[in-house]
């Protein structure tokens, strides 16, 4: 069977303005609208896609987390995918930890394709699919904005800094999605109903032996300082001088 | 313009917390149905509202219908929406599974349409008739007509309407003329001219099912010789498509003060092929089912225009600079303070949040009465349900339709001169809100029946079941210091509903003009003690919550802070309606015809 397994991470809904604890610990959740990470809908969205256009025969969406990442699971669910997978646990999850996670479950579940989000929206760390990819030792395209599945190998377009890179892989290889690759489509009132039918299971994560050892410690959150107020200058020569002073222009 | 958001925190505190419709649910054998079914539903309903209808709803106003030649065009963008609904399946959300729906429960349907007629009212119209006519299909058409016609109507690819006003008579049907004559095989050809028929022609669909009310030959006069026929627009061929076009035609659309891209038609049918649906004249009967459940429908228009005002309103209020706080600059750095710094303002946004946020919970209750009434093993509980929406069901109608013309007309108060602007979109919902009070019968229509019907009708049986309701919520939370700025007044407030009641049942027997010139006074008084009944019931709900935990806590201590506000500021009206319905008929009725001008 040809699979594509997808990382869907429960993150604060991208319309919800961020605020961070008075103490310093980390973002106010309390009661805050949830979603499925935006660039993990899009790695969910091409994973059907790729299934539809009859490259795979099975998509297969993770979530690690609490009971409550079943929610986004459901939801996934609801937009096509065939099953969901639950790793539970309520640590915080780092990047190489989710990598190592998602290599068991690859040992497990032989996917053809791996796709994950290039990054999360909460933490923005970026590094999950490039840790999986070194882990699994297979090959990588990451920031992808275009996927073509031919046989045993794809034809990637990336999103790099100076502009498109279109790179071959040989399967199974790992994908992370950039925002341009697609649009998620809508979920269908029936499949939400039948959603609730598709099998989820429940992994603990301790059953899949990974070491969940703090190795990034926080030190702190805090909110980007406010802008401060701005001040006119009269002349060209005064902003001149006032660039000089503050060191930004030699 | 500001960009409508599905309310999800206040429907989810109103289903899940006050309502607690899972155990409801579970009660009927919904088992199915659980509380995060709903909120996926919800969610992704509110995405449909949101991302695709919200957008079409000013330039649909400004657009309008079209009509050229018996055919009418929707404004653009109206389809599109119209297809994603219907492809997506939110057509057949309470269809039944027989006919190809989901067979959501309407209390789990109701928060979905209140965000369709806060997105588009006038887009809104053209899917909710067809509700409203598979539950009449549904409930007394055959078995052939079924399953001929309900597949089409509840996956949204034809339409429904109800046929009923005629030029000279709309309130009055025991007036009207259009003709139904037997075709000898089982058929009937309908002739006759039906006016202000939302949805009577459009694009949307390739079909419009009508829903005809019409005079059999040997029909007695009045109200009592009315059949209900069900006319299509296209004859469906045997395999169940449009086949051959029927003899009826668009003749012309209204212009209109709102709802600007409905298209309201003049019908003219002319020995159209028809069916009868239900036996002989027992059409108005047959009608009711579909009117009682629009009437509730109205009512969430109202509501829904409601909460997208109050949303413009309150963005406005937080972001306009204007002034100064009385007590001191609040944004020092900035030239002004915003609005909503002002105690009028705040007047006008509370009224508005307290009659939006009162509405929905009242509307909701509503809907789970309509579960029970349907579904309910239950035969008393079934029928102490029916009670409660006989009597609610006017209520909902009127009351929160006029909440809906205060509430929109605030919102164009609280912008100031910018509320008058088109562009602004604060008018349009003022617009839009005005036929709301006026169609499915006129507010002082479902006052009358409210008093006669429901309250003469029942010998006040059906008023003290809801008064029981009420009691017995005000018994359970009497111990609760807490809860007691909104139990004292409410038990007292209900002990007077009652004897108002006597009064008018007393006064009606004194003399014929009494029960209709107390009609909209008692109304008012009504619905301004479920709106208390409401409010307290979310403020115990707030309060248990609060003395558990503090998560979400601004959330809950902001129910508090607006019941408080409803029952000291809104409530108030209450007495006036009181007053003014005891002074009783002579005050109207002294004064001649012929000096009103004088």
């Amino acid at each position: 069977m040809r699979r594509v397994l997808v990382g869907v991470k429960r993150v604060v809904d991208y319309n919800v303005r961020i605020r961070v604890k008075p103490d310093g610990t980390g973002v106010a959740l309390d009661g805050v609208k949830m979603s499925i990470n935006p660039f993990d809908e899009i790695g969910l969205e091409e994973a059907l896609r790729i299934k539809e256009r009859g490259h795979a025969d099975e998509v297969v969406a993770v979530s690690i987390g609490p009971d409550d990442v079943q929610q986004q699971l459901r939801t996934a669910l609801a937009m096509g995918a065939d099953r969901a997978i639950q790793v539970r646990t309520t640590s915080a999850i780092e990047p190489l930890q989710a990598a190592r996670i998602f290599l068991q479950l690859v040992e497990k579940e032989q996917p053809s394709v791996v796709i994950l989000g290039k990054q999360a929206i909460d933490d923005d760390n970026s590094q999950t699919g490039q840790m999986l990819a070194a882990l699994w030792d297979r090959p990588q395209a990451t920031f992808a904005s275009k996927i073509e599945i031919n046989g045993a190998v794809a034809v990637v377009t990336r999103e790099v800094d100076a502009g498109l890179e279109k790179i071959e892989v040989d399967l199974p290889a790992v994908f992370t999605t950039d925002l341009r690759l697609n649009e998620p489509r809508y979920v269908k009132l029936p499949e939400i109903m039948k959603a609730k039918k598709k099998p989820l299971d429940v992994l603990d994560v301790a059953a899949l032996g990974i070491d969940l050892t703090e190795t990034l410690k926080v030190v702190k959150y805090e909110p980007p300082s406010q802008r401060t107020r701005g001040v006119m200058v009269k002349s060209a020569a005064e902003l001149v001088a006032q660039l000089r002073a503050k060191g930004i222009l030699q | 313009m500001h960009a409508y958001k599905a309310p999800l925190r206040d429907i989810r505190f109103v289903v899940h917390e006050v309502l607690e419709l899972g155990a409801h649910y579970r009660a009927l054998g919904r088992d199915d149905v659980t509380p995060d079914l709903v909120d996926s539903v919800l969610e992704e309903g509110a995405r449909f509202a949101e991302e695709v209808l919200a957008p079409t709803n000013l330039p649909g106003d400004t657009e309008g219908v079209h009509y050229e030649n018996g055919v009418v065009r929707t404004p653009a963008g109206f389809k599109d929406a119209y297809d994603k609904f219907c492809s997506d399946g939110w057509a057949s959300m309470t269809a039944p599974a027989a006919y190809g729906g989901q067979e959501l429960p309407a209390s789990a349907q109701l928060p979905f349409a209140e965000m369709l007629c806060s997105a588009n009212l006038a887009w809104r119209l053209y899917s909710g008739l067809a509700e409203s006519a598979i539950l009449a299909i549904d409930a007394h058409a055959s078995d052939e007509l079924k399953s001929l016609f309900l597949p089409h109507l509840a996956s949204g690819n034809w339409a429904g309407t109800m046929c009923l006003t005629e030029p000279h008579c709309g309130t009055d049907l025991g007036l009207l003329r259009t003709r139904a004559e037997p075709n000898g095989d089982g058929s009937y050809r309908i002739s006759g001219t039906k006016i202000f028929i939302t949805g009577g022609e459009s694009d949307l669909t390739e079909n419009i099912v009508h829903l005809v009310l019409a005079r059999l030959p040997d029909a007695p006069a009045g109200s009592k010789g009315i059949s209900l026929f069900l006319v299509p627009k296209f004859l469906p061929t045997t395999e169940g498509r449009p086949g051959m076009r029927n003899g009826l035609r668009c003749g012309s659309v209204e212009h209109k003060m709102g709802i600007k891209g409905s298209a309201t038609c003049v019908m003219n049918f002319s020995d159209a092929t028809g069916w009868i649906v239900g036996p002989p004249h027992t059409g108005l009967a047959s009608m009711f089912t579909m009117m009682n459940h629009a009437r509730l429908g109205v009512g969430v228009q109202g509501l829904g225009l409601s909460e997208t005002s109050f949303q413009g309103a309150l963005a406005y209020a937080r972001d306009r600079l204007q002034g100064r706080a009385a007590t001191g600059a609040k944004q020092p750095d900035k030239a002004a303070d915003p609005l909503i710094v002002h105690a009028d303002m705040r007047r006008m946004l509370l009224t508005q949040k307290a009659l939006t946020e009162g509405g929905r919970m009242l509307a909701y209750f509503a809907g789970q009465q309509l579960d029970i009434a349907h579904a309910h093993p239950d035969a008393e509980a079934r029928r102490d349900a029916n009670d409660l929406l006989a009597l609610l069901t006017p209520i909902v109608k009127a009351f929160l339709t006029d909440a809906g013309m205060e509430v929109t007309n605030l919102g164009v108060q609280v912008f100031g001169g910018h509320g008058y602007i088109h562009e602004t979109g604060m008018e349009q919902f003022v617009r839009d809100a005005r036929i709301t009070p006026l169609y499915e019968g006129t507010n002082g229509i479902q006052a009358l029946d409210l008093i006669g019907r429901k309250v003469l009708g029942s010998r006040g049986e059906l008023v003290r079941k809801m008064a029981g309701l009420i009691v017995d919520f005000c018994g359970t939370h009497s111990e609760n210091p807490e809860l007691k700025p909104y139990i004292a007044p409410l038990a007292a407030m209900v002990r007077e509903w009652g004897d108002l009641t006597q009064f008018v049942v007393a006064k009606a027997s004194a003399g014929p003009d009494e029960a209709g010139a107390a009609a909209v006074d008692y109304l008012q008084f009504s619905g301004y003690l479920c709106f208390a009944w409401c409010w307290a019931r979310m403020a115990a709900a707030a309060q248990t919550h609060l003395a558990a935990s503090d998560s979400e806590g601004d959330f809950y201590r902001a129910k508090l802070a607006t019941a408080t506000f409803y029952f000291e500021r809104l409530l108030p009206r209450a007495r006036a309606h009181a007053e003014a319905m005891k002074s009783g008929a002579d005050n109207l009725m002294r004064l001649d015809a012929a000096h009103f001008a004088f």
